[in-house]
């Protein structure tokens, strides 16, 4: 039972930090409520609509780029937990990883794929 | 240190897949790094790594040792099939240079995406494990679905893309199903694990379902009839360039990951194991003598009718992966060494008549057309020597390297008791005679049509022409050497084992 108390703990937090946060935004924020405000999805784009519509490639862009660098997050959290075993080579083998998506990131950013201002082929 | 899956000797072993992946990444930044004028150098760097890659694996070519924990096998096998990758990408990047000006692609894209597809056919030549295998088969695959794409603004390459991206990734499904149910019926992704359970216990249907899964997907990759309508109009739309690397890189690979899972996984399941049809025990060797047939003769036939010079030489290539099996039906030493002579062979007269067709190309004209041919040779009398001798090997006529290679290979089926084969194949090759004459008709005979461009020679179109040339008609004059090594090579399968010694 005493190890499950830092979890109760967590947990209180959690809910506690939550529920400021929403306490203190209706209190002291302030409203000025508009159609897209109110609509269940704020994504940039009407929510409801012709199915068949042609989104900007940029959607896709974006949210494969996500993908990729949440993955590369996913990898950091179990070296983290084993890089004492892991030692130098586990440090450089994680650096060399990071350097390759570093490389992808350099391109896709001079490319110009994270630039929304203007129209780019 | 064993914790840890890498140690400085495993390093040291991967050196040449590592060099062309970092000549990959630094291809990638230069493509955003390089200003328009200089994005030509981008050819250099690709050369540099692949020309680095090709002299390290010379210097290790005496090792055989497995590393990465028995997963990637350094022996004679694979470094015999990484330089002839390393070869044909970097013939490739010769015949793009100004094949990519004309096109107006982006060269450090374009050469990046052709070095990532090399690493991973060396993979493909090095696993000994299906998950290493399949890793290097993705790596690849990818690489060239893109490329196939590259010509952004033409329909045909879009096509071409498409489909060989919907036909691949369901053949990759199929091959990925067939080693499950070999994990599944093994408990071990190792080939020699495979091997090993698999000799002490019986598994009838099941194993004869996965191999029959395993040869689809593998017979797609090496464009084998029936398993090959993708390739006509893939290698038709792709440009020029990357269908001279797909035909003959990709089927290279592809040909190395068949020899390492039926030889070094299934040596035992042969020619009996699998069951029976009439009466008749089944191995592998049936399925692959089946698959060997239909290929030759689809490939042939379909051949004999095309205008389309790249249509032409897709069926053509349908029709040597055919011949190429019957070393693989055969399985004796002597068979498996002729199929990988025989992949060496074709490298060359492949690579030599798509550089001829990428040269055709010029502002204005797609050149990939038999018309387009006319008149070569009083135009540039070499490129057209070139070419009938591009088109001699093919057919398989002597002093050519290709007839060395079909004697080989020939000899092997009749060695092994396949005369049925061997008749097979020697009257195939004599009907594909016919529309490998019929282009050097066009480049000899026929007049060119007034008022077409002047065809204009690069140097590193000559340069990788000459290449080509050079190792068509030397290894049909004097085949020794490669004779000596394909036979170390092939004699080399299965027996690598982890290393010993300083490196550890």
């Amino acid at each position: 039972m005493h190890d499950w108390v830092p979890i109760l703990i967590m947990l209180g937090f959690a809910t506690g930090f939550a529920a400021f946060n929403i306490g203190a935004s209706k209190l002291i924020g302030p409203k000025h409520p508009t159609p897209e405000k109110l609509a269940p999805y704020e994504c940039g784009m009407p929510p409801v609509g012709d199915a068949r519509e042609r989104h900007p490639v940029k959607f896709y862009l974006v949210a494969m780029i996500f993908l990729l660098f949440d993955i590369e997050v996913a990898f950091l959290y179990p070296w983290a937990m084993a890089l004492r075993e892991l030692r130098w080579v586990g440090f450089m083998q994680l650096i060399v990883f990071f350097a390759i998506l570093l490389s992808g990131y350099v391109y896709v950013w001079r490319k110009g794929v994270l630039d929304w201002g203007r129209d780019r082929d | 240190m064993t914790a840890i899956g890498f140690s400085r000797g495993d390093l040291y072993y991967l050196l040449p897949e590592l060099i062309v992946c970092t000549g990959a990444l630094l291809l990638l930044l230069a493509d955003v790094a390089l200003s328009q004028q200089r994005q030509a150098r981008a050819a250099w760097v690709a050369i540099l790594s692949l020309g680095a890659a090709a002299t390290l694996l010379a210097v290790m070519s005496a090792s055989e040792t497995t590393i990465a924990r028995g997963t990637f096998a350094v022996d004679g096998f694979a470094i015999f099939f990484k330089l002839l990758f390393v070869m044909s990408a970097a013939v490739t990047v010769l015949l793009s240079h100004r094949y990519l000006t004309i096109e107006g692609g982006r060269p450090g894209e374009y050469y990046f995406l052709v070095l990532c597809a090399t690493a991973g056919m060396m993979i493909m030549a090095s696993g000994i494990d299906l998950i290493v295998l399949f890793i290097g088969l993705e790596t690849m695959a990818v690489c060239f679905y893109i490329l196939a794409g590259f010509l952004k603004p033409n329909r045909r390459s879009n096509e071409a893309a498409v489909k060989y991206f919907l036909l691949g990734a369901f053949s990759l499904a199929l091959l990925l199903y067939g080693m499950s149910l070999l994990y599944g019926l093994t408990g071990s992704t190792a080939l020699r694990a495979i091997a090993t359970a698999l000799a002490s216990g019986s598994s009838g249907r099941l194993l004869a379902v996965a191999v029959m899964l395993l040869v689809a997907g593998l017979g797609f990759k090496i464009a084998a009839a029936p398993f090959h309508m993708w390739a006509p109009d893939v290698y038709e739309g792709a440009p020029t360039p990357i269908t001279a690397f797909l035909s003959v890189g990709s089927k290279a690979a592809a040909f190395a990951m068949l020899l390492r899972i039926f030889f070094e996984g299934l040596p035992a399941f042969h020619l009996d194991g699998l069951g029976s049809v009439f009466g008749q025990p089944l191995g592998w060797a049936s399925f692959f003598y089946v698959l060997s047939v239909l290929s030759m003769t689809i490939g042939n036939l379909a051949a004999l009718t095309q205008t389309n010079v790249k249509r032409m030489l897709a069926y053509s290539s349908i029709a040597q992966a055919g011949y190429m099996l019957i070393g693989i039906v055969a399985g004796t030493p002597r068979g498996v060494s002729a199929a990988l002579l025989y992949l060496v062979v074709y490298a060359f007269m492949q690579l030599g008549a798509f550089g001829v067709i990428v040269l055709m190309r010029r502002e204005g004209v797609a050149g990939d057309e038999l018309r387009d041919l006319a008149g070569l040779s009083s135009r540039q009398p070499a490129i057209g020597i070139a070419m009938l001798l591009f088109m001699l090997s093919l057919g398989g006529i002597p002093p050519t390297a290709g007839f060395m290679g079909k004697v080989w290979l020939f000899a092997s089926a009749i060695e092994a008791g396949y005369f049925g084969l061997a008749v097979i194949a020697v009257l195939n090759s004599a009907l594909s005679l016919y529309y490998y004459v019929r282009v050097v008709v066009y480049v000899w005979v026929r007049r060119e049509e007034p008022g077409t461009p002047p065809i204009v020679l690069s140097r590193a179109m000559i340069v990788a022409l000459a290449f080509a040339a050079a190792g068509t008609l030397a290894l049909g004059v004097y085949p020794r050497i490669l004779f000596e090594l394909a036979q170390a090579s092939a004699a080399s399968l299965g027996r690598a084992e982890p290393m010993l010694g300083w490196l550890r």
